[in-house]
């Protein structure tokens, strides 16, 4: 049977924070001293602190991508946030070393019944670092390694090094230049040669102060034919002044690895959620990711894969989910790189009210390479007729040996669909989510039991929230 | 009380009338078949007794078993005990046929429906109607033929046990085996427990379900009532008669 999975199954339930006392706090505003203040805490090597600051410097170089994305962008005052906070260095092996405030948060999250019930490792950040990080023993004995990135970077540098901001560059983006410059928290993980974690490892998210940017930075790294699932879950109290998430992820998966990546994020309505992820798949190598979007005020969002090497495969199957006053920009990006190389993205929208939502894809196989495959899927549904969605595909396919296939739909939850629900006994909420479930159903069939459980749960909650 | 009560009931589509003033009793226990020309409302009754927002009512009353159902939701209407099988049965893409009608007995039980139980009756019930197993999973009426839609409404009429039916052309669209098959399954449904009103173009149908009482409606109302006999009448002769009778004010 299932079990409770870590994304928290309705609005309100993430929906509290604690006055927390800060140890180290950058302040407000972004300079050259809070990064210096942020590299200074962590006691960070030099070649770090460099790469921070010259990361600010591209940051500051950047304009707002305003040019093809919402203008809702300006409404971001980087001037105001708290950049850094956090209560300690350490974070702690068993739950019952950590802060007492903070333990109850992610008791409330569910997060330590979770551990025991299904997962092989967790790490529960609480603003700017991990409050709590544990692995399973067994995996620690195989060489597996699990730990925040600000661990990872000061224990195991020779690994670390050779792959950060390797397969997303500082200068990507304005916001992955933000996210190197302040980049605090996130997971790193090596998985040695041949070894095929069998449970997830799981890391949680949670912002808990007012005018706060998280900045997590995760790094994963499957070495040749080992396989790995992780997944992320995150959420935040509603304040009335806006929160920053700008997150970087990289995926490295080596010969034959295999790497799933899966998120359900549901921040409340006042986040900013500008996250890059990306993943090298050399030869034979797979990277798949499952990112559903239910949250935030304005999510974007575009997980990529990098196919390097002969064979190597792509997967993105997105789920993105926008009410009333949010916007849900996702999409993805398939690099092909080497011959065989094949990809596929499903993406599904479901637009409720004021709601809108946006795909944008890029495709891209270049004419020297043979047998390459692109499948892409994008289907939105409509629900009441403010509800917007926009459809940006980028497919540029060259060569005669490749091939790609790419659909495209909007539907609308029709009137006769739901006269025909209710007709048989269901409540105009309850027909609702059977519609809605039903638009995703495909798609969630081949996410992990707990995911799809949660996620039905967090639909029906919505919908059942959307009518009079 | 156990009966279905419509007077005098006036309904609009667009502000144009089209039932109006019909009046009908079914009883519990009676099988009645209302027939009549293209274009007469007798859809419009079905969709109005149902709750669709788009018919208005501006007259009369429906009442089931004292209950007016006027008053009512389409989702209170349903689970007060009236089902519509429909003539055109909608896609409900993704949605499978054992999670609907699951989702549907659901909704009118406090404690949800032991899944092993549910299988069961479901698994006998389809037999019955000759609907293979493997349409438990498919999304509701996507692709299905004009066959399989009306058998799986009347899959759904006998998981759901309704204590009114309304058949909406139910017939149309069916070749005879089909036919065959589903007036079978609404037969096995007929009894005391169950009042079923059975619309439909032809008199072909009622071959197969015999009705108590044949009502042919013209105009928006009921104009003539009688037995089984009455609709081979029609069938020999055609509806001309009728018009010319109520002309002549017989």
């Amino acid at each position: 049977m299932s079990t409770e999975a870590a994304i928290d199954i309705d609005r309100e339930k993430g929906n509290f924070s604690y006055d927390t006392e800060y140890e180290y706090n950058a302040g407000i505003g972004l300079t050259e001293e809070t990064v210096n203040y942020i590299t200074d805490v962590k006691g960070e090597d030099d070649w770090v602190r460099a790469f921070r600051l010259k990361a600010l410097e591209s940051f500051r170089s950047k304009p707002l991508p305003t040019h093809w994305a919402t203008k809702d962008l300006e409404n971001i005052d980087f001037d105001k946030f708290r950049y850094y906070l956090s209560k300690g260095q350490q974070p702690s092996r068993t739950w019952d070393d950590v802060p007492d405030d903070v333990k109850e948060t992610f008791e409330r999250l569910g997060i330590p019944e979770q551990e025991r019930a299904f997962l092989a490792g967790v790490e529960a950040q609480f603003d700017s670092e991990a409050a709590y990080s544990r692995m399973k023993d067994d995996l620690a004995k195989e060489g597996v390694i699990f730990v925040g990135s600000t661990e990872g970077l000061k224990d195991h540098p020779e690994i670390f090094r050779k792959f950060f901001g390797k397969v997303i560059p500082t200068g990507d983006n304005k916001f992955s230049a933000l996210n190197s410059a302040v980049f605090s928290g996130g997971s790193f993980i090596y998985v040695p040669p041949g070894v095929k974690v069998k449970q997830p490892l799981q890391a949680y998210f949670r912002i808990n102060a007012e005018n706060f940017g998280q900045f997590e930075r995760t790094l994963i790294i499957a070495d040749e034919g080992a396989e790995v699932t992780y997944m992320e879950g995150c959420t935040a109290p509603k304040f009335e002044t806006t929160t920053l998430h700008s997150a970087v992820v990289e995926l490295v998966a080596l010969k034959g690895a295999k790497i799933q990546y899966i998120t359900v994020q549901n921040w409340s309505a006042n986040v900013f959620n500008l996250v890059t992820k990306r993943g090298l798949a050399e030869e034979d190598a797979e990277i798949k990711w499952i990112d559903c979007n239910i949250g935030s005020r304005l999510t974007m969002k575009y997980p990529g894969v990098i196919l390097k090497g002969r064979g190597a495969r792509g997967e993105v199957l997105s789920i993105a989910l926008a009410g009333d006053g949010q916007h849900q920009d996702t999409g993805a990006k398939m690099i092909h790189m080497a011959d065989n190389t094949t990809s596929n993205i499903i993406a599904k929208s479901i637009s409720i009210g004021e709601g809108q939502s946006t795909y944008r894809g890029q495709v891209h196989i270049p004419k020297h390479l043979k047998g390459c495959r692109n499948n892409t899927e994008c289907d939105a549904l409509l629900i009441n007729t403010n509800s917007r969605t926009d459809t940006y595909p980028a497919i540029t396919v060259r060569g005669d040996d490749n091939s790609v296939q790419h659909e495209a739909s909007v539907s609308k939850v029709n009137a006769e669909q739901i006269f025909y629900l209710m007709q048989r006994g269901l409540n105009e909420g309850e027909a609702m989510s059977l519609a809605v479930n039903g638009f995703v159903n495909d798609l969630v069939k081949q996410f992990p039991m707990e995911y799809s459980v949660e996620l039905k749960r967090l639909i029906d909650m919505e919908m059942e929230g959307s009518v009079g | 009380m156990s009966v279905l009560e419509i007077e005098n009931l006036k309904v609009n589509i667009d502000d144009k009338e089209i039932l109006n003033g019909l009046s009908l009793t079914l009883p519990k226990g009676e099988v009645h078949a209302i027939m009549g020309p293209n274009g007469t409302g007798k859809s419009t009754l079905a969709k109005a007794l149902a709750g669709h927002e788009n018919y208005e009512i501006t007259g009369g009353s429906a009442t089931m078993n004292g209950e007016d159902i006027l008053a009512l939701e389409i989702d209170e209407i349903a689970r007060a005990g009236l089902f519509l099988a429909f003539q055109y049965p909608v896609e409900i893409p993704g949605v499978s046929i054992a999670n609907f009608i699951r989702a549907a007995l659901n909704s009118r039980q406090e404690e949800d429906i032991d899944a092993v139980a549910y299988y069961k009756s479901l698994y006998a019930e389809m037999e019955n109607l000759g609907i293979d197993r493997k349409f438990t999973s498919r999304s509701v009426n996507e692709g299905f033929s004009g066959g399989e839609k009306k058998r799986c409404e009347i899959l759904q009429m006998a998981m759901l046990k309704p204590e009114f039916c309304i058949l909406d052309e139910t017939d149309s669209g069916l070749d005879v085996d089909a036919l065959k098959v589903v007036a079978e399954g609404v037969n096995q449904m007929r009894g005391e427990e169950r009042g079923i009103l059975v619309i439909t173009h032809y008199q072909r149908l009622l071959n197969y379900i015999v009705p108590d009482k044949v009502h042919i409606m013209m105009d928006g109302r009921i104009v003539k009532s009688g037995d089984k006999s009455l609709a081979l009448e029609v069938e020999e002769r055609g509806y001309d008669w009728i018009k010319e009778e109520i002309a002549a004010g017989v």
